[in-house]
Order: C-alpha cells, then sequence, then structure tokens
C-alpha cells in the first residue's frame, strides 16, 4: 500500500466539462378566457373539418389517400397560435389539413383541393397531400416520410441567410423519426444554428407499426442528444401545455441558439388513413384517450370553469359547423379542372 | 549511369503541370521517401517523392516552370538501386486530390508517361477515358458570336467558376453549398476562389450528407434563395435523388404553380478514369425522363459558362451534368459582358450534307474527331451538340435529319432507355419519311464500368466506331 502511494503521481487538477445550456422547462401557458375561446374554436374547426372530410371520403367525393388529423389538434393550434403567419414558416408531412387551418388558410379551398377540384389551393393538382400557401408561410404538404425535415431545415437556413427573424416549425412523426436524412438535417441544423424548431408527434403509431416495436429510443425528445439539440417532452392533448412549449422553443430558436426538439405525446382517434381499419390497437385504448384525454373537452372543462356558459359553447359549435358545411358544399358545386390544365405548371418558364 | 527522374501524372487525366519548387539540389544524396519536389496543376499540390537511393546529379527543369509535359525527363540521379524512377507521394492533406471520387494517383506512373510522351498523331490512348479526352482535346469549334468579339482561351473549369461567381455578384439571393466547395476550393476546383470572394455565408462547406444537404438545399430554394448544389459526383447524388425528383422536380405542378424550387444540382457526371462501375455513370437519361427538371450537359466552355448563368436565373430545378474529364480542356470563351446562352436550344458544331451525327457533352468530342475523319474519306458529317437534355430541341434533330436523311447518334452512357432511343424515337416517330436508312447509336457497352484498362477502353465510346456507324448509314 505505501509503495504503490509513493510511486503515484497526485492527478493534475482537470477542468470538468460543464453542462451545455438547456432551454428552461416550460410552463403550462396562463391564457386568459378569450384566448383559450380562440384556442377552442381553432381545435373544434379542424375537427369539425376533419369529420366532414371522412364523410365525403366515405361517398367518394375525395379520393386516394387521406389522413385525418382527428385527436392531434391541441398540437397544430398550441404551437402555431405562438408563431407570426408569414413571417414564420411552417412545414408538414401528408396530414397536413390541421396545420393548415392552425395558420388561417380558407377551409374552403383545403376541402376544394380534397375534391379535386380547379378552386382548391393547389388547384386540384396535388390533393390531401400536397397542400402549399406561400403567402401564408405553409411549405407544405409532403408526401414522402422525413422530406419535410431536410426541406425545414432548408427554410430555416433561408430564414438565418435572409436574417428575417422567422423560424421554421418542421412537423413530422414518430414514424419519419427513424428516417436517415433527419439526423443529416439535425447535425447541420446544430452546426449551423439554424432557427428550427423540429416537432415530433408522437401518435404511438408509424402506420400500423407502434413506436415499442419501431424504436430503439422510444422517448424522441432525446433523438437529438448525439447532436446536442435540446429537447422537451410535451403533453400534446393539452392545448395549454402545448403553447407553453412553444414559447420556450421559440425563444430558444429566435435568440439563435440553434434548434429544438419538441416532443409532442398525442393520439389519433381514427386510422393512419381512411382504409386503415385499424387492427394494432385495442377499442378500449382509443375509447380512454376519447374519453378522459381530449384536448377539446378539456378546453371546454376548463372554459366551464372560466364562467362560459354551456350556451356559449354550443354557439360555438354552430358557428363552427356552418363554416365546414359552407366549405364542403364549396368544394363539391366547385368544378373540376380544365383539361388544359393538365400540361400547365410543369415548369415555370418556357425554353 | 544516371537514371532520369520524369515528370509525374498525379491523377490520370492530368496532361502537365508546374514544377512549382525543388526541395533538393544537385549534389544531393537522397533516399527512399524523400521529398524532391513539389508539383503543381490547376486542381492540386502533390509531393514528390524518391522511391530509392542515390544521388541527384543533374536537374533537367528548373522550378517555377510552367507547362512541363507528364513524362519529361525533370533531373537525373545516380542511383544504387536498379530503378530510380520516383513516385508521387501521399497527399499533403491541405492541398492535394481528394480521397473521394477523384481518379487514385496511379502506382505504375510508367504506363502513363509512355503514352504522354508520344507526339499525338502517333498516340495510341491507353485506356478509354484518354481516348475521350484526346478527341476533346483535338477538335476545336467556332462560335457563333458576331464578327470581331473578341475570345480568350479558358477551360471548362474556369468557365463555370466564372459564371457562378458573375451570377453571385449579381444576385445575393445566389450561394454554393456542398462538400468541400469552400475551404478545399472545391473537390474537383470548380468552386476556386469563390469562398475569398463571396465569403463562408455564401458558399458553405457541408458534412457528407448528399441526402440531406439536398433537401436544405430545395427548402432555401422553396424559401426564395438561389442555391447551387455541388455533389462532388452525381454518383453521390443517388443518396438525393428523393429531393432532386420528389422535391425539386414536382413542387411547381402539384402546387398548381404557387410553389417554385429554383435550384441548380451541378457536378461531375458520366466516366471519370479508371475509377469502375461505382464513380462512373451517364445519368442524363434518369434526369431527362423526369417532367419538371431541365437537364443541361454541355460540351465546351462557352457552353458550359452560358448555360450554368442561365441556370441559375432560371425559375425552374435544374440538372446540371458537368464531366471531370473536359473539366481541364481548354476553349475559346466569347469575352462580353454577360454571356448568357438560351436554355433548350441544340448547337450545329459543325456542318455537312452527308449524315447527321447527334451527341452531347464529352461525347461531342468524339463525334467531331469522327467527322474529321469521315470528311478524309469523301464523307461530311453534321454534328449536333444537343445541350439540353430536357427539354429536347427536337426540331433542330429532325431538321438536321431532313438535310442529310441519315443520323447516328453518339451517346457516353448506357444504350438501354437512353437519350440516343429517345433521340431514334424522335426520329422515327416525327421523322420517318426523312430517313434514308435506320438510324444506328455508338454508347458505350451495355455492362457496369470496368477497371482494368483495357477493358474499361472496349466499353467506352471510340471514334473509329462512330465512323463505322456513320459508313453504315451511308451504306459505304
Amino acid at each position: 500500500m505505501a509503495r504503490s502511494a509513493k510511486t503515484q503521481a497526485a492527478p493534475a487538477a482537470v477542468p470538468l466539462t460543464p453542462n451545455r445550456q438547456r432551454p428552461q422547462q416550460p410552463e403550462r401557458y396562463q391564457a386568459s378566457k378569450e384566448e383559450l375561446l380562440e384556442l377552442y374554436k381553432q381545435m373544434l374547426l379542424i375537427r369539425r373539418f376533419e369529420e366532414r372530410a371522412g364523410q365525403l371520403y366515405g361517398l367518394g367525393l375525395i379520393g386516394g389517400f387521406c389522413h385525418l388529423y382527428i385527436g392531434q389538434e391541441a398540437v397544430a393550434v398550441g404551437l402555431q397560435s405562438a408563431m407570426t403567419v408569414g413571417k414564420d414558416s411552417v412545414i408538414t408531412g401528408y396530414r397536413d389539413h390541421g396545420h393548415m387551418l392552425a395558420y388561417g388558410i380558407d377551409p374552403k379551398l383545403i376541402m376544394a383541393e380534397l375534391t379535386g377540384r380547379a378552386a382548391g389551393i393547389s388547384k386540384g393538382k396535388g390533393g390531401s397531400m400536397h397542400m402549399f400557401s406561400v403567402e401564408h408561410g405553409f411549405y407544405g404538404g409532403h408526401g414522402i416520410v422525413g422530406a419535410q425535415v431536410s426541406l425545414g431545415t432548408g427554410l430555416a437556413f433561408k430564414h438565418q441567410y435572409s436574417d428575417d427573424g422567422g423560424v421554421c416549425l418542421s412537423y413530422f412523426g414518430d414514424g419519419a423519426a427513424n428516417q436517415g436524412q433527419v439526423y443529416e438535417s439535425f447535425n447541420m441544423a446544430e452546426l449551423w444554428k439554424l432557427p428550427v424548431i423540429y416537432a415530433i408527434e408522437n401518435n404511438h403509431y408509424a402506420m400500423g407499426t407502434s413506436v415499442e416495436r419501431s424504436a430503439s429510443e422510444p422517448d424522441f425528445y432525446k433523438r437529438g442528444e448525439s447532436f446536442q439539440i435540446p429537447g422537451i417532452q410535451v403533453d400534446g392533448m393539452d392545448v395549454l401545455a402545448v403553447r407553453g412549449a412553444a414559447a420556450v422553443a421559440l425563444e430558444w430558436t429566435r435568440s439563435g441558439k440553434g434548434p429544438i426538439i419538441l416532443e409532442l405525446k398525442t393520439y389519433r382517434y381514427r386510422g393512419h388513413s381512411m382504409s386503415d381499419p385499424a387492427k394494432y390497437r385495442t377499442r378500449e385504448e382509443v375509447q380512454n384517450y376519447r374519453e378522459n384525454q381530449d384536448p377539446i373537452d378539456r378546453a371546454g372543462k376548463e372554459l366551464a370553469a372560466l364562467g362560459v356558459a354551456e350556451d356559449a359553447l354550443k354557439a360555438i359549435d354552430k358557428e363552427i359547423k356552418e363554416i365546414v358545411v359552407q366549405a364542403a358544399k364549396f368544394a363539391e358545386e366547385a368544378p373540376e379542372p380544365e383539361a388544359a390544365e393538365l400540361a400547365t405548371e410543369v415548369l415555370v418558364e418556357r425554353y | 549511369m544516371g537514371v532520369e527522374l520524369k515528370m509525374p501524372a498525379l491523377s490520370p487525366t492530368m496532361e502537365e503541370g508546374t514544377l512549382a519548387k525543388w526541395l533538393v539540389k544537385e549534389g544531393d544524396s537522397v533516399k527512399s521517401g524523400d521529398i524532391l519536389a513539389e508539383i503543381e496543376t490547376d486542381k492540386a499540390t502533390m509531393e514528390f517523392e524518391a522511391v530509392d537511393e542515390g544521388t541527384i546529379s543533374q536537374i533537367l527543369v528548373p522550378e517555377g516552370t510552367d507547362g512541363v509535359k507528364v513524362g519529361t525527363a525533370i533531373a537525373v540521379m545516380n542511383g544504387e538501386g536498379q530503378s530510380a524512377a520516383p513516385a508521387p507521394a501521399s497527399a499533403a492533406p491541405s492541398a492535394a486530390a481528394p480521397e473521394r471520387a477523384v481518379p487514385p494517383t496511379p502506382s505504375d506512373q510508367q504506363t502513363q508517361v509512355t503514352h504522354v510522351e508520344l507526339p499525338k498523331q502517333q498516340q495510341q490512348p491507353a485506356t478509354g477515358t484518354q481516348q475521350l479526352v484526346s478527341a476533346a482535346a483535338q477538335t476545336r469549334t467556332d462560335l457563333e458570336v458576331p464578327a470581331g468579339t473578341a475570345t480568350q482561351e479558358v477551360t471548362v473549369r474556369e468557365a463555370l467558376r466564372d459564371a457562378m461567381a458573375e451570377e453571385m455578384r449579381r444576385d445575393e439571393r445566389v450561394f454554393v453549398i456542398g462538400e468541400e466547395v469552400a475551404q478545399y476550393q472545391g473537390a474537383y476546383k470548380v468552386t476556386q476562389g469563390l469562398l475569398d470572394e463571396f465569403g463562408p455565408r455564401r458558399v458553405v462547406d457541408t458534412p457528407i450528407t448528399e441526402y440531406g444537404f439536398a433537401g436544405l438545399g430545395s427548402g432555401a430554394a422553396m424559401g426564395g434563395l438561389r442555391p447551387i448544389v455541388e455533389f462532388m459526383t452525381f454518383n453521390f447524388a443517388m443518396q438525393a435523388i428523393d429531393h432532386i425528383i420528389n422535391s425539386a422536380a414536382k413542387t411547381n405542378y402539384m402546387s398548381g404553380g404557387q410553389m417554385r424550387c429554383p435550384i441548380v444540382f451541378r457536378g461531375p457526371n458520366g466516366a471519370a478514369s479508371r475509377v469502375a462501375a461505382q464513380h462512373s455513370q451517364n445519368f442524363g437519361p434518369w434526369y431527362a425522363s423526369v417532367p419538371g427538371l431541365v437537364v443541361i450537359a454541355p460540351y465546351d466552355a462557352a457552353d458550359a459558362k452560358g448555360l450554368l448563368k442561365a441556370a441559375i436565373r432560371s425559375e425552374d430545378p435544374i440538372v446540371f451534368l458537368e464531366n471531370e474529364l473536359l473539366y481541364g480542356q481548354q476553349f475559346d470563351v466569347p469575352q462580353v459582358d454577360d454571356w448568357v446562352l438560351p436554355i433548350g436550344k441544340a448547337r450545329v458544331m459543325r456542318e455537312g450534307r452527308d449524315v447527321t451525327i447527334v451527341s452531347y457533352s464529352i461525347g461531342v468530342g468524339v463525334a467531331l474527331e469522327a467527322a474529321d475523319t469521315l470528311a478524309g474519306e469523301g464523307i461530311t458529317a453534321e454534328v449536333i451538340d444537343l445541350r439540353t437534355l430536357r427539354p429536347l430541341d427536337r426540331q433542330a434533330v429532325l431538321t438536321s435529319l431532313a438535310k442529310t436523311n441519315r443520323m447516328v447518334v453518339v451517346e457516353e452512357g448506357w444504350p438501354t432507355c437512353s437519350i440516343s432511343s429517345e433521340i431514334m424515337a424522335i426520329c422515327m416517330e416525327e421523322g420517318f419519311d426523312d430517313l434514308d436508312a435506320p438510324v444506328m447509336r455508338v454508347t458505350d457497352a451495355d455492362v457496369p464500368l470496368p477497371y482494368a484498362a483495357n477493358l474499361e477502353k472496349l466499353a467506352l465510346i471510340k471514334a473509329e466506331d462512330v465512323v463505322k456507324a456513320a459508313k453504315a448509314v451511308c451504306y459505304r
């Protein structure tokens, strides 16, 4: 013992690596009655719009793939209500109707796109998965799982390059989170401190494959750790919790600290798309979310506690229903695109 | 008896270089591994080291000499060993050719040297790609510019760089992004000098992450910027082809014209020298089959410059296919303020009456070489350079067919579902009455490109095959 103690040199003082800076834990947003009413309305618009889209699909008026957002409304509304339309950009995958409605895009133009009409936002050439509104700063609507992550990183590059103060919100799901390009994007975004919020909507199923069966790290908010991107897990069924997290994420990205990941734990009530019988989960599981966690019910109860009368909520429901009825009517009656539209807009210029 | 040390080839396509610096002097003893000299090309600086022990008895080429041909004796060494021929040392990390993609330095430089030493007339190219390069070097073309316009000889590499620099000065939204484009000055030195002039905000080095940066570039273009995305070679763009096709090409159409993606994807395409199958492929036909893309594949420096400038200004997504073997070739470029060429227009490279030879990119040099040979045999060939592969200038092809009534298509690429297939289909559908013989094509062999020099040569297009095909359609 004595001998070894004699030969052992005293360790040199090595400065310890401090833990890197992380965002603060978000707090639930303190909404006024009016603010909460507005969030409630927006969520309800998405819910009723999607229910109607499902009906039109059943009637054969909407074709192809149609992915409904029912159950996930608090995510789009909570995040996007904290952003500035036209300044901040939003990009998403194919489950895009809710993200568009939450950015103030006209429900008529969206519904007419779903029915493939000339008055649709993409003139009927894009369909459910491919809708855009450059005017609003909504950049799609992309059908290839994960593509919006690299594209969104590019939009953030544009915000930084142009020094326009904007932030890009790039949505993707727990399924897309396993795509390789997501991590290529994470690496560049953190290297260059790009202002991008990666919002992972974890609805527990990538089509029919559960997170348990597909993700070695099921806590998606940790997926940026290897790239030094901080992550926050958020209750995606609580619109005020989401709104609170959005404030922290926007503060972080706008102040030049680079990207941030929000994992929003949420749930879709319907199948992956209209053609999905959803045999991979139990009726009880879905029922439990609907009865106990529904974001619209939860907001409704809070409004009641704030003294909003039941009649007032019913009036809102009626108002929203009317908007959706008008959108559906418009979408059914609008004419299909002219045959000449087939060959237009393949290229911008003529050569 | 002294042994001559010869100017080494630093890459299979190098023909000459600058003897930048001697690190030894006459009378010095050297041993294996000692650095003897520094050699520079337009692409890289390499150290040149001794492979044997001996004494430098004579320095034949002083330092600072430009244009030293590969194989020229540059020094004499009295050696103790049998062979005193030096070999290029491994690259200095800051200035050497990149490990990725750029043809490796041949360990047996003697093969190279013997070949390049010979005068051009007697030259028998050792490899198929040297054949392609020599065709390009021997054939010159006239430009369609007003008489009296001054021209300057520049390499294709410089012409591309000048095009980017001019457009970056003109439009603040234009930036260049890719692997090694900034600090390294370009894996093939195409972006040389851009970082110095425009800084790291506009000349952006990326990690090795093609899928990611092609997507990032496409997103930036959707947001309103004008990205030039450089792929070190188009072989690596296969990792990114999803964004080129699904994100960039389809955006304008599927948004009903609301959202654009004005982006240029550029880089070398086609066979390089002795780099074998995974690094040698012509993707022209792949991209040219996609509606929503514009595909350009220039041959000479004037077209490279004028068409790249047009591509950067276009509102559409553009795939701009360059050719590594042509980068070092010199051609006349008009000295005008703003040399921009129209996209979608073919060019008559040489007029003729008897047969039309249609080609693009490096195949044009082969076609022109064949036309020279044919002229000696009394057949005048009209050579058409397509320049743009999509949209294709069908009218130029049909007009020439109507004039000569015979056609051969030359393509450095595979035959199946190719640009040649397309040209032949156009002639069948729209030019049938003008045909006096079936259209024939000369393409690469329908195999992955082999490594062995003799097999590579067999696989690639050559002028003598074009001559044969032209004679066949002329029934001669």
